[in-house]
């Protein structure tokens, strides 16, 4: 399969068909289900799709985060080159914070309450820099919370997460996990817990010191404005699959997948009729120990089966637009092509998304 | 922090008093009379009034109110009938209605009964309850925590009087390991100490480790389903760091509370295990006392359980705002 933008054989992050499942007392969680991508230094991935999609497993997956006995995990973690699925947790430990560092949604659960944000970063350094001492790893720490725009970092560096603002605990979140100066970043809904104003600034700041540190970013949202903002390839995942995937242009400005359809037309416009309502996409996101058959998302797609097509049947792959001359992008839809694109041009251009 | 450690046992105080008011008027106001009891049955009314009087009972219940509590803190005199007046300096309890000494002497011998047990007990159940609980949150669904999980069911289950003569028939009549529980001084004869309460203890802390175990269990999990505990692996921590110094930390503050309060609550008397062993502590006092109708030994043991009882609170509350950095003193 051609990855777009990054279409070359050494991308920083390769992950092919990747499958994570999770045994359950009510049966075998198909978390992510043979899914596909890669990132480069310098490039930002958007993993897009609602809850339940695959997502932040997948990304979780990529550190080694998932519990050996509770999960299953197999296909291949490219991590500059080296395949980490199956690696023990002491070569993984290595990895985490170092090579892949992560950002959660939620800053205030996800720093620990009784520690200082100084002595929560410290460590992180500390950990891949067994013989820096605590001044200097806390030199490091202030000059980290600087960058990240922390104002009087000397001096904050000994507050403790509760006594941050959402915003500043955001930084200061980012602050620790580039300490280690990592070559990837995945960034698990940065901004959901925030306020809008906020969002976008934490979104420049990923997107500055992407540039400055020249890692690869993962932007896991469900936010397609975010995406669209500073994504160079979206991956649209919808039950632990790959619906779309392409550059940021193609998948966001000629999307091809009914899902991608409803997820652009979810989105509230600034420009469009205000009186004017949201499609949102009907039913909920299956249960992924209970799959639909064939296309995962055939029962709540408004074109499923138009031509009798075999989608309660078959899964379908995910292939390469044809007619269209657009290298990289692939769509997993059993609609031809030639009517998706009229259906795209009929029913979704018109609407006037927000992107 | 002084500020809050000031107002809080002001607070108490006034806890201790609205304690002490409270009993006072239970068991004084009561129509049973201590004097018919004491006078026994071939006994005529001047017996029952002169009896009456030596107990101070004679007078009307609100002087005796302010006199009990006066004497707690400048002392009292006791008018005694054909002898000179008794002086009782303070903290005065006044005089056990039935051998007439003084209660602050029962208390005084019989507290470090009590604090002899407790102390043992809580370590006992302390290390053993809480590393249960821990491991087993960290072995979940292991043999381990299947097995810690059915003895914390049987011990919460059994009956501490059921464990205790278990104890008994096993180590002092079956194998003769141990002599009968006894109360020897920690001063005097550590080993011996040791030896005489080790039961005791042991019977006092099954229940309790029982307890603490599944509480240690149920705080460790929730802990370790934490996003901070997510966090502290994915910036590359090892499983023994992310667990004893961030998921153990949080997962100990609410066990601190409870540990408190019911080592607190222990001091006061811990009254099954003293009962069983026959060990003259606080509880064996106080149960003795209510069908005597012993009024100042009733007064003395409660006013005591509820000093420590507060006194806990009170070091619980200071402790936590040491713990938690959330916790703000004031």
């Amino acid at each position: 399969m051609t990855t777009p933008q990054t279409a070359h054989g050494g991308a920083y992050l390769q992950v092919r068909d990747l499958r994570v499942q999770f045994s359950t007392e009510d049966g075998v969680v198909r978390a992510v289900d043979g899914v596909s991508f890669s990132v480069d230094r310098g490039q930002t991935l958007g993993i897009v799709g609602e809850s339940g999609s695959g997502k932040s497993v997948s990304s979780l997956a990529v550190l080694g985060l998932h519990d050996p006995k509770k999960s299953r995990i197999s296909g291949e973690i490219l991590v500059n080159g080296r395949n980490v699925v199956g690696l023990d947790d002491n070569e993984l430990r290595k990895l985490r914070g170092r090579d892949v560092a992560m950002i959660f949604q939620d800053p205030l659960s996800s720093l620990h309450p009784y520690y200082t944000i100084g002595k929560q970063i410290v460590a992180a350094y500390r950990i891949h820099h067994p013989n820096a001492s605590k001044s200097l790893a806390r030199k490091h720490a202030i000059d980290m919370l600087g960058r990240v725009g922390i104002p009087q970092p000397a001096k904050r560096i000994d507050g403790y997460p509760h006594e941050f603002s959402g915003g500043m605990r955001q930084r200061a979140m980012i602050a620790m996990a580039l300490v280690n100066d990592p070559d990837l970043l995945i960034a698990d809904e940065p901004t959901t817990a925030l306020d809008v104003t906020v969002q976008a600034q934490i979104l420049d700041l990923i997107e500055d010191l992407q540039r400055d540190f020249n890692a690869a970013v993962i932007l896991i949202t469900h936010d397609l404005g975010v995406v669209s903002q500073i994504a160079d390839d979206v991956l649209v995942m919808y039950a632990g699959r790959v619906a779309e995937y392409g550059s940021a242009e193609q998948v966001l400005r000629q999307a091809q997948h009914p899902y991608t359809w409803g997820l652009l037309a979810s989105v509230p416009s600034l420009h469009g009729d205000a009186d004017e309502d949201l499609k949102p996409i009907k039913g909920n996101p299956p249960s992924l120990i209970n799959v639909p058959p064939g296309c995962a998302f055939h029962p709540r797609c408004r074109y499923a089966m138009l031509n009798g097509g075999p989608c309660d049947i078959e899964v379908p792959q995910l292939l390469p637009l044809l007619a269209t001359h657009e290298p990289g992008h692939t769509v997993a839809c059993h609609l031809p092509e030639r009517q998706r694109k009229s259906i795209y041009e009929q029913d979704i251009a018109a609407v006037g998304v927000a992107i | 922090m002084l500020r809050f450690i000031l107002k809080r046992s002001l607070i108490a105080i006034l806890t201790l008093w609205a304690i002490s008011s409270v009993t006072f008027f239970v068991f004084f106001a009561l129509p049973a009379n201590p004097a018919e009891t004491m006078c026994g049955k071939n006994c005529d009314v001047r017996t029952i009034a002169a009896i009456q009087k030596n107990l101070g009972m004679d007078k009307p219940l609100p002087k005796q109110y302010l006199d009990y509590h006066a004497g707690l803190f400048v002392g009292r005199d006791f008018e005694r009938q054909g002898r000179e007046a008794q002086h009782c300096p303070a903290p005065c309890l006044a005089y056990s209605f039935r051998t007439n000494e003084p209660v602050t002497s029962i208390i005084g011998r019989a507290w470090p009964v009590t604090a002899s047990i407790v102390v043992g007990g809580a370590v006992i159940w302390l290390t053993v309850g809480i590393s249960l609980g821990m491991f087993s949150a960290l072995r979940r669904g292991t043999v381990f925590d299947k097995t810690a999980i059915a003895f914390s069911l049987v011990g919460a289950s059994m009956p501490i009087y059921v464990f205790a003569i278990l104890l008994l028939a096993t180590f002092v009549f079956g194998l003769h390991l141990l002599p009968y529980p006894h109360f020897v001084g920690l001063l005097e004869d550590p080993v011996g100490w040791v030896k005489a309460l080790i039961l005791p203890w042991f019977a006092l802390a099954f229940i309790f480790a029982a307890q603490y175990a599944r509480l240690s269990r149920s705080q460790m999990l929730e802990t370790l389903s934490e996003d901070y505990i997510r966090t502290a692996r994915a910036i590359g921590l090892s499983k023994r760091t992310v667990h004893l110094k961030h998921a153990f930390r949080a997962a100990i503050t609410p066990i601190v509370t409870i540990a408190g309060i019911d080592i607190g609550g222990a001091l006061g008397g811990a009254v099954i295990t003293e009962t069983i062993f026959g060990l003259q502590g606080m509880g064996w006092y106080a149960v003795r006392a209510i069908p005597n109708l012993n009024f100042p030994v009733i007064m003395a043991t409660v006013l005591v359980a509820a000093f420590f009882l507060v006194a806990a609170n009170v070091i619980v509350d200071c402790l936590y705002a040491v713990i938690d950095p959330r916790v703000k003193l004031n």
